[in-house]
Formats: structure tokens, C-alpha cells, sequence
């Protein structure tokens, strides 16, 4: 089966807002997942909805607050333009963006459980031997946590490839520019006699999802053989 | 004694209020008492993984902790080992690297520790290479202390490292630590609520009740306390009944090469023993059950057992049901406790105050062998 431009076009583009949305939200997420895995503090549980509103929010929804934030006329969205010239809106970035949002709630899921996993008395027998907390969280907390950062990582990537609804409102469907895998088969499939092309990324769109999947379930499979032995 | 850790800690947990105050000397101090008495909550104060609500810590005349004057170090500024009740091991690293961990923290003057010493000493060169999940309950606790050793620590907290072993690794892992104890000069506080470890281990000890220090000092003279046996049974239920037992420490005074006995003496007693492969002069720890006593009113003349004693009454303790320990000083000052049954002590007449002769049926060496040790000898 060959690609036409169109579809190529897409995929790429698709492929390469996924991994920039990952890459933004991993860092966040690592840190929001380790806040509430380990601190009590009181608003916990506000904290705790606000990371998951993108859950259950309708992506158009979140698309339009995007806009209101970071639209050209948005609060940070001008002091951005004004400052650096910057524009989010209407970018690869800004699709980017998006589908870091959507994303970030099952990423913070998938990470927290695996910091939960992690008996702390490990990491104070590490202080105890000398080091200090940076190096305990770089030696220990973070090796311990793999399988949870892998997990997290693909189930964030494929959410993101398969963001419509928020990209669509914040990045708008430009081919070439953000229109990804999702937003090409929107497109085909508006078009009077597209529902074959439409097909083709449909499944264009299952097969990279299951190889991210599958892809994601042999590493964390290793990462818990690292850690633990066995044929877990 | 030169004072190695000077601790004053307080803390409120709940409805438990631990207020412990005490000095500890070099060697291996043995922190004692039934479970709930706050020991645990003590060597995680002074490892700085719990802050104390007052008090103050030193070690080596370094402040680690001082309520007063805002001081708390940091549990990786302390320079304190610590192993855990559970190893506590990483699982995702090797033996290897678990001993290798703390070495890149140890300040450059601190006295270096050898890795293929402790390797060594420890017995774990066949697991170097080894991950940590398949090594078994003895081999990890091992690798734990092994770890803690190789960060050089100023002191080695022990948080009862043999209480999650069955009893044939306990007796296996018991001399890895007295080696231990020989070979590199740390001070040690071994925590435990097992008498016979702690009579095996420990040159001092404190022995904790409900937050607060009870006794503290010389290990026999707290263990020959009788007025302490009560906790001492509630600490270690596997003594049952808990007939008290004397225990003395003792020097290898001579041998006797044709009958193949040598003789121990201690507090002014001397004791025949078989035949101990010990030089003259090397010290050792007797412990003698109270049941392995025997009395006798008259001077034993015609008798099999080569120790007996004299001495009058000190104490008559006839409050359990069939039996009485009587306790005997002799002319030396030296004390020793027996078990007789009340119908005896009715048939013998005993006193306080009362003349009295001790038979010593058998003693046990409970510290000082390097070999395993003979459960009892016969005298």
C-alpha cells in the first residue's frame, strides 16, 4: 500500500506533534505525579481534578480556553507576539500544545501509580548512605519509576496522535501545517467521495496506535525486568 | 568510657510518648526492650529520618541535632550507617553496586574501608555479581550491613537485622557480626528484643520500656538484675517461664592439659570447662541458667560436679507457683541465681541470710568464641 503526499504529509506531522507533546508534558507530569503521590497538602484533591478536567472536558472546549490563553489576543497569547514574536495559534507548536493537555491526565496517572509502587523507605536508606536527595531521586526514585515513565510516555503519545477536537480548534486544520492524521480523515471524509482515503487513514491511524501500544508493553515488560527479575 | 553518641530525644506520637536520655562508649551497645517501646523511633532520630520534638544528639562531639539552637543534619550529613530490619536493598542495581552505593559520599578524611575487606569479612564475594531479589533472607541482610560498612559511618545503627531470619540464618549471620565487630573499629547500636543476641553481641546495653530508659550500663549487670527479668520475658517471649540466668564475664585463666578442661575466672569465681581453644587471658562471656544450679546445705564432697561455690542468701524469690529462685552472693561479691522447687527450699530451709553451697551443673560460653557455640558444657 503506498502513501499518497497527503497522507505522508500527515503522518509526519502527526508523529512529530506526538513527540513534542510528550516531550513538554513528561517533565510536568513527573513532577505533578510525584507532588501527589508523596505530599499531603491541603486543596489535594482541587489539584488532583484540575489535572484530570482534560479527561472529561470536551476537547473543543479545551481547544477554546487554549485560544483565549494563547489565541493572538489571548492574555499570554499578545504578551508572547508583543515580546518575541511569537504565535502559537495556528502552528505545529500550538497543535503540539494541545495534544500535551489532552494527554497529561493519563500520563500523570500512569506515572503516579508507579511512584506509589515505590517503598520511600528505599530512598531513606539511600539518604542514610550519604546522598542527597537530587542524587537519591536520580539513582533511585527515577530508575524505579520506568515502567510507569514508559507507560506514561506512550499512552500520552498516542493520545496525541489521536487529538482532534482541541488541535482542530487551536491549530486549525492547515494541510502541511496542522493538519494531522485525525484532521486529514475529517477532511476526506467531508469531502464528497473521500470515504475510501478515509478508510486508508483510519487505518494508517490503528496501525501506528498499536505499534506504540505493543511498542510500550516490551519495554515496560524489560524496565520491570531490570528492576524486579523474573519474567514478570 | 569516652562518650561516642550522646543522645537526649523526646517525641510525641500519638498517645506514645518517648523521652529517652543516655551516653554510649565504643563496642557494640545493645538497645533493648519489648516491642513498642520506642527503639525503632531512637535510631531513626539519630539517623535524622525522624526529627525529634526536643532534644539534642551528639556524636564525637558533633551536633547533629540540638532543638535549642535549630540544629538538624541532614540524614546524608550524618555519617551514621544504618541497616534495616528488611534490607531494604535497591532492587534494580546488583550486589555490587548496593555495596558501591554510599562510597562516593565518603568525605576524603574519614578512615577508608576496604571494599575487599568487607567482601570479605562478610562472606559475599559469590554474590557480587548477583541481582538482590534472588538473593535469600541471611545472604541480603549481609549485603545490607556490608552496604552501610562502606560508607565509613561514625556509628552503625542495627535495627533488629536477624528478627526477619528463621533461626539457622540468625546463627549463620551472628558471626558476621562479631567479626565485624573485631575487625573494623565502628561502634554499633544493636537494636533487639532477643536476650541471647544481645548477650552474645552486646558489651553495654540500654534497655527501653514504654519510651523511657529503665537501666543502662554494663551488659551483665543489667541482664543479672533480678527486678529487670519480668521485662526481659516480655521482651523475648521464646524465654517462656524466664528462669533468670547469671551472666559473668570471664578471662581464660589456665589450662589443664591432661584432663583437657580449662578454667574461666570472672567476678571472683572460677569455673572448669571443657577444654577451650582459647589463649590465656582472652575474654569471654559465661551465662549460667538458673536451673543449672543446684543447693546444697552442706560443703558437696562427694559430688561429679567440678564447680560449686559457697555463700550465703541474698534474695529468696518464691512468688512463681512450684518454684523459688534464690539468688547467692558469695565472699568475692560475685552473685549467682538458682531455681529450686518450693518443696525444696521448704526441705532445705532456706533463708535469707542462710549459709548455702551453689553446684553449677553446666555454663554456656555465650560470647567469645569464634567458633559456633556448644549450646552447653558440661562441667
Amino acid at each position: 500500500m503506498m502513501l499518497t503526499p497527503v497522507e505522508i504529509s500527515a503522518l509526519l506531522l502527526s508523529l512529530k506533534v506526538a513527540l513534542l507533546s510528550t516531550v513538554i508534558s513528561l517533565p510536568v507530569a513527573i513532577a505533578v505525579a510525584w507532588i501527589l503521590a508523596r505530599k499531603s497538602f491541603p486543596g489535594k484533591v482541587l489539584v488532583d481534578s484540575l489535572v484530570h478536567l482534560p479527561l472529561v472536558l470536551p476537547p473543543v472546549a479545551v481547544g477554546y480556553l487554549l485560544l483565549l490563553g494563547l489565541g493572538r489576543n489571548g492574555i499570554i497569547g499578545a504578551w508572547l507576539d508583543q515580546t518575541f514574536g511569537i504565535s502559537l495559534a495556528f502552528t505545529w507548536v500550538g497543535a503540539g500544545i494541545a495534544a500535551a493537555i489532552m494527554g497529561f491526565p493519563l500520563m500523570v496517572r500512569a506515572i503516579r501509580l508507579s511512584i506509589e509502587a515505590i517503598d520511600p523507605r528505599l530512598e531513606r536508606a539511600a539518604r542514610t548512605l550519604g546522598a542527597p536527595r537530587s542524587h537519591v531521586f536520580r539513582t533511585i526514585t527515577l530508575p524505579l519509576m520506568m515502567p510507569g515513565l514508559i507507560g506514561g510516555s506512550v499512552l500520552g503519545f498516542a493520545r496525541a496522535l489521536g487529538e482532534f477536537g482541541a488541535t482542530i480548534t487551536f491549530a486549525g486544520n492547515i494541510p502541511g501545517v496542522t493538519q494531522t492524521l485525525p484532521s486529514a480523515l475529517y477532511t476526506a471524509q467531508q469531502m464528497p467521495g473521500g470515504e475510501f482515503a478515509a478508510l486508508r487513514i483510519a487505518i494508517l491511524s490503528i496501525i501506528i496506535a498499536m505499534l506504540a501500544l505493543v511498542g510500550s508493553e516490551i519495554l515496560a515488560r524489560r524496565a520491570r525486568r531490570t528492576i524486579y527479575g523474573g519474567d514478570t | 568510657m569516652t562518650t561516642v553518641l550522646s543522645a537526649e530525644i523526646e517525641q510525641q506520637t500519638g498517645d506514645f510518648h518517648l523521652g529517652a536520655a543516655f551516653d554510649l562508649g565504643p563496642g557494640i551497645s545493645a538497645l533493648f526492650g519489648p516491642s513498642g517501646a520506642g527503639k525503632t523511633m531512637v535510631l531513626n532520630a539519630i539517623a535524622g529520618l525522624a526529627t525529634p520534638a526536643r532534644g539534642h544528639i551528639t556524636l564525637n562531639g558533633r551536633t547533629l541535632f540540638d532543638s535549642e539552637n535549630k540544629v538538624n543534619l541532614a540524614p546524608n550529613k550524618r555519617r551514621i550507617g544504618y541497616v534495616f530490619q528488611h534490607g531494604r536493598l535497591f532492587p534494580h542495581l546488583s550486589v555490587e553496586a548496593n555495596l558501591l552505593y554510599g562510597v562516593r559520599f565518603v568525605p576524603d578524611d574519614a578512615p577508608q574501608i576496604n571494599f575487599n575487606e568487607v567482601v570479605d569479612v562478610l562472606g559475599i564475594r559469590p554474590l557480587l555479581a548477583r541481582r538482590t531479589h534472588d538473593l535469600s533472607g541471611g545472604e541480603g541482610q549481609r549485603v545490607a550491613i556490608g552496604r552501610a560498612l562502606m560508607t565509613s559511618p561514625e556509628l552503625l545503627l542495627m535495627d533488629e537485622p536477624l528478627a526477619s531470619l528463621d533461626l539457622a540464618r540468625r546463627l549463620e549471620i551472628l558471626p558476621f557480626i562479631e567479626r565485624l565487630r573485631d575487625a573494623f573499629d565502628i561502634p554499633i547500636i544493636y537494636v533487639s528484643h532477643s536476650l541471647n543476641e544481645v548477650i552474645r553481641l552486646a558489651d553495654t546495653a540500654v534497655l527501653l520500656q514504654d519510651g523511657k530508659v529503665i537501666a543502662r550500663g554494663q551488659a551483665e549487670d543489667i541482664w543479672n538484675r533480678h527486678d529487670l527479668q519480668p521485662i526481659f520475658g516480655l521482651a523475648d517471649p521464646s524465654r517462656g517461664l524466664s528462669a533468670p540466668q547469671t551472666i559473668i564475664a570471664c578471662k581464660v585463666a589456665e589450662h589443664d592439659r591432661a584432663f583437657e578442661l580449662t578454667r574461666l575466672h570472672g567476678n571472683g569465681l572460677s569455673f572448669w570447662v571443657p577444654r577451650l581453644e582459647r589463649p590465656i587471658g582472652s575474654r569471654l562471656r559465661l551465662q549460667v541458667r538458673a536451673t543449672d544450679v543446684t543447693l546444697s546445705t552442706d560443703e558437696p564432697q562427694n559430688t561429679s560436679i567440678l564447680n560449686h561455690f559457697h555463700g550465703t542468701i541474698e534474695t529468696l524469690d518464691a512468688s512463681r507457683a512450684g518454684f523459688a529462685d534464690v539468688e547467692i552472693r558469695m565472699a568475692t561479691g560475685a552473685t549467682l541465681w538458682a531455681r529450686v522447687t518450693q518443696k525444696s527450699a521448704m526441705k532445705l530451709n532456706l533463708t535469707t541470710g542462710h549459709d548455702i553451697w551453689a553446684l553449677v551443673k553446666s555454663v554456656a560460653v555465650a560470647r567469645g568464641t569464634a567458633e559456633p557455640v556448644p549450646p552447653s558444657l558440661e562441667s
